[in-house]
């Protein structure tokens, strides 16, 4: 065996035990209980792997100075969908659902490169108006559903709907294509050897937990989703906090569509974002967040949306066509949504094998 | 001649006992009325005669034979029929349909409308009701919507009918259209089970009263052989020598020089739900807020609170006005009101948020997002409540659904406490709850009041309205129907208003 | 004579989404030469057809008071599975009948996962999509052509009604127009039709009134299965060819079709006739902008999210008139 494939053999192991001794933690702590599963599945994606395909661990520094390989892929690509998931975790919480990020990508994406290759081209403006636009698009699905009762899945339909032909208008049906340096940094970059997508993705996490677990904002929303009307009766403001959230899944899937605009560096309103939303409710409820709302689990989200990146890219690096990733998300939402039933459960704990077990819920 | 007899039904959950060892048996061509205050055990009686629970204990014997009823849809094939206070029915397809769901009659195995149409109107024309079958039932008011669901009870040949709070959204007219057909069909030869709270309603149209308490039948009476004084004093457990006897406290000993009004009612109304109401509360002492089961508290405190809102009349709390149409929780909160609800699962249980939390959720909502309280701060809180109150749970950080529901109680309790009100509004505060647990909120309101606080009261056990308040307001059919005060706050008096 | 109060309310949705077709219509006829003739009027239905078998089967599980997000991924599943069976030498009609019971199976299981352990219909559909789009690219990595198949040829040339002026009536609209037919007819006039709007209506009720509520969830999810195949089947013979990316998002047209045709996201209200209205407007839409020429397409998405919004909101206003009349 030569020194890279030792090297191969040694990063594997690491992530391997990592990812074993992290799913024990886990399971022991109350906090953190949730993200056992999420790891078990990793801790088998990473043994597979070792077993029959040590190369996926290559890992190489760059002549630019950046690490590169699959692993930093999957943190590269899960960058955008851990955005998404991390605003669609605080939606899901209340009760709601936001199907409407994808095509609020497009806008995003639409947006910044309408700046970019008009005569005001700058940086700042692109994200700036970007980010403002997707933000207004948050607020819109916020005051339909808080202001006018408008069911959530409904409410943001119109935007999924409509989303992809505003993003058009406002690129006037091209796929606009530019050249900038320092926004082609935004999904293209490296900093400190690690992507910039990650970065980013990374950042806006320690925001919304920031914003969640330093204030009370947390709690609220996890009150709201519980019981409504006892939030109500405790003297919270649930129509407002519930506007917040759709405000905040607007922001963050306008920073995901800078990333994708920067990353094909081009505008292409019908592709950018296509169906993320739904991996992005996938990671949410991988990560443990019901869709019935209450308690909510920004890391478990983020973990959610590296698992499904890894099947990805596990699926690509074993030569598997790319698009039969669909089945094995489709065996993860089935299973996460049984675990999560009730009725699922007190049925397989009446079973003889499980009464052993003390019938300790899973 | 009987048509239901249940022997020795008894019922528990968990350790909970429900019922115990009923015997209550209905006669063919009656209406019964089943009468009891919260806790009695009504419902759970009804249940298991409609076949929604199974009993623990004991026998069901129907038209004929013994029955073992496993759902209501095995109740409604052998002729146990419901209609419940909402009414259950399909509001979004036509009367027509809601008569008929399930037994269409069909014509080359379609459904032939034609056919059910007239089926229909032949199930209304015999309650002398006759409207378009084709419309929705949404379409129609509440009364009319009861009365379809009466023609479809009839329509599935039911031999038991049981009317559950049927009057509770009906208007006087309504109500005796509704009594005229009741006693055309039990003239006919129907069993009805009446269940309401509406006293004059019971002696207005029924024939027999059954009263159960605490689980147990105290008896079943013929109605014009039962007075009501009597029979209000066997709902709440009370003969009439213990009633007369019921000390009050005296307060005119320790006569507390009455401290500012701090709440002001006056003429407060919310129309068609409760009032108008007419009283006053003087910082430091405690009103009581007496009344049968529906007779408008639970309405009264949440237009206090700013649950509800209110249409009418003047409402002032510790000099606030209250706006009618802006008053609401977290206004109320900001002048030191507080609320502790009736139903606790509805309004108050935040069941995946942990004890801790729970308590600390009032406090921190009036603070508002930004202005978190540290962690440290919230652990004391929580242990000082845990303790003061006696709330059971391994750690503050157990979730509150798995506690019990005397526990559940005490944390809400501990929620409101934590915000240092200085009037709080308790509703039916020892509901639901095991003996022991009863004892101590008992305990806990009593020495609140001795620190200071001023309270109104609800609550259907009397004995503590007597007992503790100063003055009692006394409600009755959604209406204030007097006010005691002082030396007058006795048992006797408070069950005369009540009755009427 | 007892107090009553009458609405016609509950055709106001419907009657909503026929002015807007017929009014769309009246748009175009006005504006255009050649556009109020049969030819187009027959080819709204041709290039829609597909659409509008899923449009049933989605308005029927909606109307139970579910959802079905496979829609899409099961057209393009069976269409794989047809144009794959065929090329390797079974019996055209067999290979459809397979499909049709694939779909079948396929809507039963989503039902029953549903329905016996409560699992919410929006995620289940979802992995149901999931796992039908990944069968697709397991099936067949690219586009499989069904090319010299006697029988898609024969009904091709000859099954096919004239209608005057060089017009034919072909066999794609008509299997969608008795779809419609038999949708209408099961969700009007059998019973259990009538039980699907009930648990859509309100489950606890419904249940309390005798309706086997699980098996009949199981049975419109089935019925949703089935819609979705023969539309992919239709669709597949339409283009001649299977491919593993068809109809990606078809779903939400379907729920879009459904929404403008009436029938309300919550259950139990609307009507099946009003999808076949929800469908050709959508179609009419593109015709339109086709028509006109330097209106740019990405308007058809705008304009189809602004009827969305509109009939959402008129549906809001109607729910909140009914409650406050008690």
């Amino acid at each position: 065996m030569n020194n890279s494939q030792s090297l191969n053999f040694i990063i594997g192991i690491t992530a391997l035990l990592v990812c074993v001794a992290s799913t024990f933690i886990s399971g022991r702590s109350q906090k953190f209980r949730h993200l056992r599963w999420p790891l078990v599945a990793l801790s088998l994606l990473f043994l597979y792997n070792l077993i029959f395909k040590p190369t996926f661990f290559a890992l190489e520094i760059t002549d630019d100075g950046y690490l590169y390989g699959s692993l930093i892929d999957i943190l590269n690509h899960s960058s955008k969908i851990a955005l998404l998931a991390t605003g669609m975790t605080l939606v899901i919480a209340t009760g709601g659902v936001d199907i409407s990020v994808g095509s609020i990508m497009a806008i995003s994406g639409a947006v910044a490169a309408t700046v970019i290759v008009s005569p005001y081209s700058s940086l700042i403006l692109a994200v700036f108006l970007a980010l403002l636009v997707s933000t207004l698009a948050g607020l819109w699905n916020g005051i339909l559903v808080a202001a006018c009762g408008i069911q959530p899945m409904v409410a943001t339909l119109v935007l999924m709907v409509a989303g992809r032909g505003i993003a058009q208008l406002i690129t006037d049906g091209t796929i606009i294509t530019f050249h900038h340096p320092a926004f082609n940094a935004i999904g293209n970059g490296h900093l400190l050897g690690l992507p910039v997508p990650a970065w980013l993705a990374a950042t806006i996490f320690l925001i919304a937990l920031a914003l969640t677990r330093t204030t009370s904002l947390g709690l609220f929303i996890e009150t709201v989703g519980n019981n409504r009307t006892a939030a109500r009766y405790a003297g919270i403001a649930a129509r407002k906090i519930v506007w917040i959230t759709y405000v905040f899944s607007g922001f963050c899937a306008g920073i995901a569509g800078l990333v994708v605009c920067s990353n094909i560096k081009c505008a292409d309103a019908n592709h950018a974002g296509l169906y993320l939303e739904l991996d992005a409710i996938l990671a949410t409820v991988i990560g443990g967040t019901s869709m019935t709302g209450g308690r909510f689990y920004l890391s478990g989200s983020i973990l959610g949306a590296i698992l499904i990146q890894a099947l990805s890219t596990v699926m690509y690096a074993n030569d598997v066509n790319p698009a039969v990733i669909a089945v094995p998300k489709a065996i993860l939402v089935i299973a996460v949504c049984l675990l999560q039933s009730d009725r699922f459960r007190s049925r397989i704990m009446a079973l003889p094998v499980f009464r052993k077990f003390g019938g300790e819920p899973c | 001649m009987d048509i239901l007899r249940t022997t020795g039904i008894s019922k528990s959950f968990g350790e909970v006992q429900a019922l115990k060892d009923v015997d209550f048996s209905l006669e063919a061509g009656e209406i019964h009325a089943l009468m009891g205050e919260n806790g009695a055990g009504k419902s759970t009686l009804v249940k298991i005669i409609t076949g929604v629970y199974q009993p623990t204990n004991g026998s069901i014997w129907f038209d004929g034979a013994d029955r073992r009823l496993n759902s209501p849809q095995e109740a409604e094939q052998i002729g146990i029929s419901t209609v419940y206070q909402e009414v259950n029915l399909l509001p979004d397809l036509s009367v027509t349909e809601n008569i008929c769901l399930g037994r269409e009659p069909r014509k080359f195995g379609f459904i032939d409308w034609k056919a059910a149409k007239e089926r229909a109107r032949k199930a209304l024309a015999k309650l002398e009701v006759d409207i378009d079958v084709s419309a929705n039932l949404a379409s129609y008011s509440i009364a009319i919507q009861q009365l379809v669901a009466i023609a479809r009870s009839l329509d599935v040949e039911c031999k038991l009918l049981i009317l559950d709070e049927p009057t509770s959204s009906l208007d006087e007219n309504e109500t005796h259209q509704l009594f005229q057909i009741m006693r055309h069909l039990r003239d006919q030869g129907l069993a009805i089970i009446f269940i309401t709270h509406f006293l004059d309603q019971v002696y207005e149209v029924c024939d027999r009263i059954t009263i159960l308490r605490d689980g147990c039948k105290v008896g079943t009476f013929r109605a014009c052989d039962l007075p009501r004084v009597e029979m209000v004093s066997k709902m709440i457990g009370k003969s009439a020598e213990e009633i007369d006897s019921m000390g009050h406290r005296d307060f005119s000993s320790s006569e507390q020089a009455l401290g500012p009004v701090i709440l002001k009612a006056e003429n407060l109304e919310s129309r068609g739900v409760v009032g108008p109401l007419n009283f006053e509360l003087h910082a430091g002492s405690q009103v009581g807020l007496a009344g049968l089961l529906g007779s408008g508290r639970t309405e009264t405190a949440n237009l206090l609170f700013g649950i509800a809102s209110h249409d009418a009349g003047h409402l002032e709390i510790n000099g606030k006005v209250a706006n009618k149409s802006t008053w609401n929780p977290r206004k109320a909160v900001k002048v030191r009101l507080a609320l502790i609800a009736e139903d606790r699962k509805l309004t108050g249980v935040i069941p995946d948020l942990t004890v801790r939390e729970n308590i600390i959720l009032a406090l921190q909502a009036s603070k508002g997002a930004l202005n978190q309280i540290p962690r440290r701060q919230q652990d004391q809180i929580a242990e000082e409540y845990i303790r003061r109150l006696d709330i059971k749970t391994p750690s503050p950080e157990q979730l509150l659904k798995n506690l019990s529901g005397g526990n559940q109680q005490k944390v809400l309790i501990a929620r409101w406490l934590a915000t240092k009100p200085e009037l709080i509004i308790l509703d039916e505060p020892t509901r639901g709850i095991d003996i022991g647990a009863k004892a101590e909120i008992e305990a806990l309101t009593d020495d609140l009041c001795k620190a200071g606080m001023s309270v109104v009261f609800i609550s259907s056990e009397l004995e503590e309205i007597v007992q503790d308040c100063q003055r009692v307001v006394v409600l009755r059919d959604r209406r204030q129907v007097g006010e005691l005060a002082g030396t007058d706050v006795t048992m006797k008096n408070i069950l005369k208003m009540i009755a009427g | 004579m007892l107090k009553r109060l009458r609405f016609p309310i509950r055709y106001v949705p419907f009657a909503a989404t026929v002015a807007v077709f017929i009014g769309a219509y009246a748009i175009g006829a006005i504006s255009f030469k050649n556009f109020f003739t049969l030819r187009v009027f027959v080819n709204l239905f041709h290039d829609n057809a597909y659409l509008g078998i899923a449009a049933v089967g989605t308005g029927i599980v909606i109307l139970s008071g579910g959802i079905d997000l496979s829609v899409g991924a099961v057209i393009a599943f069976t269409g794989m599975l047809v144009a794959k069976l065929t090329a390797c030498g079974i019996n055209t009609g067999l290979a459809i009948l397979i499909a049709l019971a694939v779909g079948i199976l396929f809507g039963i299981l989503q039902g029953t996962l549903i329905a016996s352990f409560d699992l919410p219909p929006f995620l289940v559909t979802l992995g149901g999509m999931f796992l039908a789009r990944g069968g697709s690219f397991i099936i067949n990595e690219e586009a499989l052509s069904i090319l010299k198949n006697p029988v898609l040829d024969f009904i091709e040339d000859n099954l096919q009604l004239s209608l005057g002026n060089g017009v034919y009536l072909e066999c794609i609209e008509v299997v969608y127009l008795i779809v419609l037919l038999c949708g209408i007819v099961f969700t009007q006039w059998t019973p259990l039709g009538r039980r699907i709007y009930a648990i859509g209506v309100n489950e606890q009720s419904a249940l309390l009134m005798g309706v086997p509520v699980a098996r009949t969830k199981i049975m419109a999810y089935g019925i949703a299965g089935f819609c979705s195949a023969l539309a992919g089947i239709v669709f597949t013979v339409y283009l001649k060819s299977g491919n593993p990316l068809n109809c990606i998002g078809l779903e939400m047209d379907a729920i879009a079709a459904v929404v403008i045709g009436g029938i309300l996201l919550t259950g139990g209200v609307g009507y099946l006739l009003g999808s076949l209205f929800g469908v050709l407007t959508l179609g009419l839409i593109q015709v339109l902008i086709m028509f006109q020429g330097n209106i740019n397409s990405w308007w058809t998405r705008i304009i189809i999210g602004i009827l969305v919004l509109l009939f959402i909101f008129m549906q809001n206003l109607i729910t909140k008139l009914s409650d406050k009349k008690q």
